[in-house]
């Protein structure tokens, strides 16, 4: 009698499970985004983007019937709280899918654990290590660091530029950028005279400066940092009155860097995804529609400017979306869908994902610009 | 080395150093006064900055950097009444644990008034580029600002604990803490003015320095550990001291890029804290014997 009801209990139990799945009619998409700590410039947009964008989607009435339960999880750009939620995600919250995490150095520790999950991770982060060598189950949107420098060495051909010297910040991005540098420039016959780290905090570079002057030969500087040390380094060179060619790497793309660095930051030429020049691309141009209107929706919403970066949480969003719209909730059948997914349009640049290439842009995904009066302007030559 | 060079090097090391000495006299002050290191020196600096920016936007800039000492001030007197000055004879370790709380609390408060964006006050003269030529080099007028603003905040203390009334009242109460409350000198109040003038000052160098340096809401973490290494150097306790331990660490920063790479720059003050901390933990200008004397 009690083994009956033991299994009487059992099998209410199991049944009261089956029917809470079967009511639970959302889709969870877990975020791990570094909202607040030193990569919060990144983290905080794309969660904000990521927020605005399932609102938006449920309020159409999900995806396919189904409502998006975004989960977002601050990792501060630590890569254990990063490794911790991702368990958690997976296990504890069995979501469908990962957005994120804000940086490179979080994404490769974690590659594995979302891997041996099966759960599909789209990064939003840059570095090509990610997709390079391919992992089954890991995207990403943002644009490969080599496109960026490639681009630099390109427009650095065209001035006649040769002898440069490079200074990147003691980050994970400034060191990808730093390698990535020292490895293609001896294809575009460019020579590093002087190569430099400075701590990512630093307040103040102008004995740096002092030093870099005092090179006679060298004729460009490339930086590979994030915010501040970008717009402090802009301002101690011309204050040194040191007039050469200032580059900086697509991490300087939010008009909020060009504020921070005033009139210094007049002529510094770096690539960037079109989403900071929306409004001045030709009205034929495919990325135009999208772009315009993530910028619209975002600027009314926030009252900030768009940076590139909530733009990578926007292409993230939306190919998992059209997945699932595609292929249903199989996660499988998802993989596959982004996998196959060609001419997807999104403000990074235009996506062909392929099986050996989980990032599906190329070197045009990028384009150069400038400062010029305090705004963003496709770099003329 | 030109003499150009020399000099450019130069004023980005008494820049680099006056800051860490205003930071060190702030730890000082309240050394002086309580026995504890108050590690929220830091964000009393990062405070000033934050609200002279955000009160910039509706009044001139210096009735905003005025606001912004007095709000600090206040933060710091609420900050002692709140949490230390209830405590009966605490242990230093305790005390340091509480302040190292504090300086998180703040940080994390200023997170979600400010957010996670850099910000800057304007130059006070001129802007971005412009610059002044001092023997060839090119200095940006700010950093003149600064050392200025730093060297009066130093004289300005120091006539102040020799000649006044409350200045001599808190060097009493630092001196022997029974003996100044059996004269009639309230021990708990010159702890809360030790606060507010220590809050104050830190927020003064932090409006000034904005304009160069930037503030975010975590600014205050790195401030603090190179001004505690100025303590430190200079002999905890003496402000005189710290400014001459301030410039030197700021100086052999700035030249150490002559010949090691930059990345070692903090190599350099981490080297010299734990150098004096085993060689001279008195500090390079304290005295032993007085040093034994201390709890702390």
């Amino acid at each position: 009698m009690k083994k009956l009801l033991l299994t009487t209990i059992i099998a209410l139990a199991m049944l009261g499970f089956s029917a809470v799945a079967a009511v639970a009619e959302t889709i969870k998409i877990g975020a791990i985004l570094a909202v607040t700590g030193g990569a919060s410039f990144l983290g905080a947009p794309e969660a904000r983007t990521l927020e605005m964008l399932a609102e938006e989607l449920n309020e159409q009435g999900g995806i396919n019937g189904k409502k998006v339960e975004l989960i977002i999880r601050d990792s501060a750009g630590s890569p254990e709280r990063a490794m911790s939620f991702t368990r958690q995600l997976i296990e504890e919250q069995r979501v469908f899918a990962i957005i994120g995490p804000s940086t490179s150095g979080e994404t490769m520790r974690i590659k594995q654990i979302a891997e041996g999950g099966r759960t599909i991770l789209i990064s939003l982060a840059a570095a090509e290590a990610i997709v390079n060598p391919l992992a089954r189950y890991v995207f990403k949107t943002p644009q490969n660091d080599r496109f960026a420098a490639m681009q630099i060495f390109k427009t650095m051909n065209d001035m006649g530029i040769s002898k440069i010297a490079v200074v990147s910040g003691n980050t994970g991005f400034g060191q990808a950028g730093r390698n990535q540098i020292a490895q293609i420039a001896p294809d575009y016959g460019i020579e590093i005279l002087e190569n430099e780290v400075y701590d990512s905090r630093a307040t103040d570079l102008s004995a740096l400066v002092t030093r870099l002057m005092s090179n006679r030969e060298v004729e460009a500087v490339v930086n590979w940092s994030i915010v501040p040390a970008q717009a402090i380094l802009a301002r101690n060179m011309r204050q040194a009155g040191w007039e050469v060619p200032l580059f900086q790497s697509h991490g300087f793309g939010n008009i909020r860097y060009v504020e921070a660095a005033g009139r210094a930051a007049e002529g510094i030429i770096f690539p960037a995804g079109r989403l900071l020049v929306a409004d001045v691309l030709p009205a034929d141009h495919p990325q135009k529609e999208v772009l315009v209107t993530y910028q619209e929706n975002y600027e009314a919403r926030f009252n900030e400017p768009v940076s590139t970066f909530g733009g990578h949480a926007y292409d993230a969003f939306h190919i998992l979306v059209r997945a699932i719209e595609e292929a249903g909730t199989d996660r499988e059948a998802v993989r596959d869908a982004i996998e196959n997914m060609q001419g997807f349009v999104g403000t990074g640049g235009i996506f062909n994902f392929s099986a050996t290439d989980h990032n599906g842009l190329d070197i045009d995904a990028f384009s150069m610009l400038t400062v010029k009066d305090g705004q963003f302007v496709k770099l003329e030559q | 080395m030109t003499v150009e060079l020399f000099i450019q090097y130069f004023f980005a090391g008494i820049t680099y150093g006056i800051i860490y000495a205003i930071v060190a006299i702030g730890f000082n002050i309240i050394y002086n006064t309580t026995g504890i290191i108050n590690f929220a020196q830091g964000e009393f600096v990062m405070l000033g900055g934050m609200i002279s920016i955000s009160l910039n936007a509706f009044f001139p800039l210096p009735l905003a950097i005025a606001g912004a000492v007095l709000i600090t001030m206040m933060v710091g007197a609420l900050v002692e009444v709140s949490f230390i000055r209830w405590l009966k004879s605490p242990s230093v370790i305790r005390m340091i644990i509480i302040t190292i709380g504090v300086s998180i609390l703040i940080r994390e408060i200023a997170l979600h008034i400010w957010g996670e964006s850099v910000r800057a006050l304007p130059y006070f003269l001129g802007d971005e580029i412009t610059t002044i030529q001092i023997l060839g080099a090119r200095i940006s007028p700010q950093v003149l600002w600064i050392i200025g603003v730093c060297t009066i905040i130093v004289i300005a203390l120091s006539l102040f604990f020799r000649y006044t009334m409350h200045g001599q009242m808190m060097r009493a109460c630092a001196a022997n803490r029974t003996a100044a409350t059996l004269c009639g000198i309230s021990a708990k109040n010159m702890v809360t003015f030790s606060f507010m003038l220590s809050a104050g000052i830190g927020a003064l160098a932090g409006a000034v320095m904005s304009p160069v340096t930037y503030t975010e809401y975590d600014i205050g973490t790195g401030l603090a550990i190179k001004g505690f290494t100025v303590a430190i150097l200079g002999g905890l306790g003496n402000s005189m001291a710290a400014v001459a331990a301030g410039l030197l660490l700021g100086l052999l920063e700035a030249f150490s890029v002559t010949v090691v790479p930059l990345a070692y720059q903090d190599v350099i003050a981490i080297t010299i804290l734990l150098l004096i901390i085993f060689i001279r933990p008195h500090g390079l200008f304290g005295r032993k014997d007085a040093a034994g004397l201390k709890e702390f």
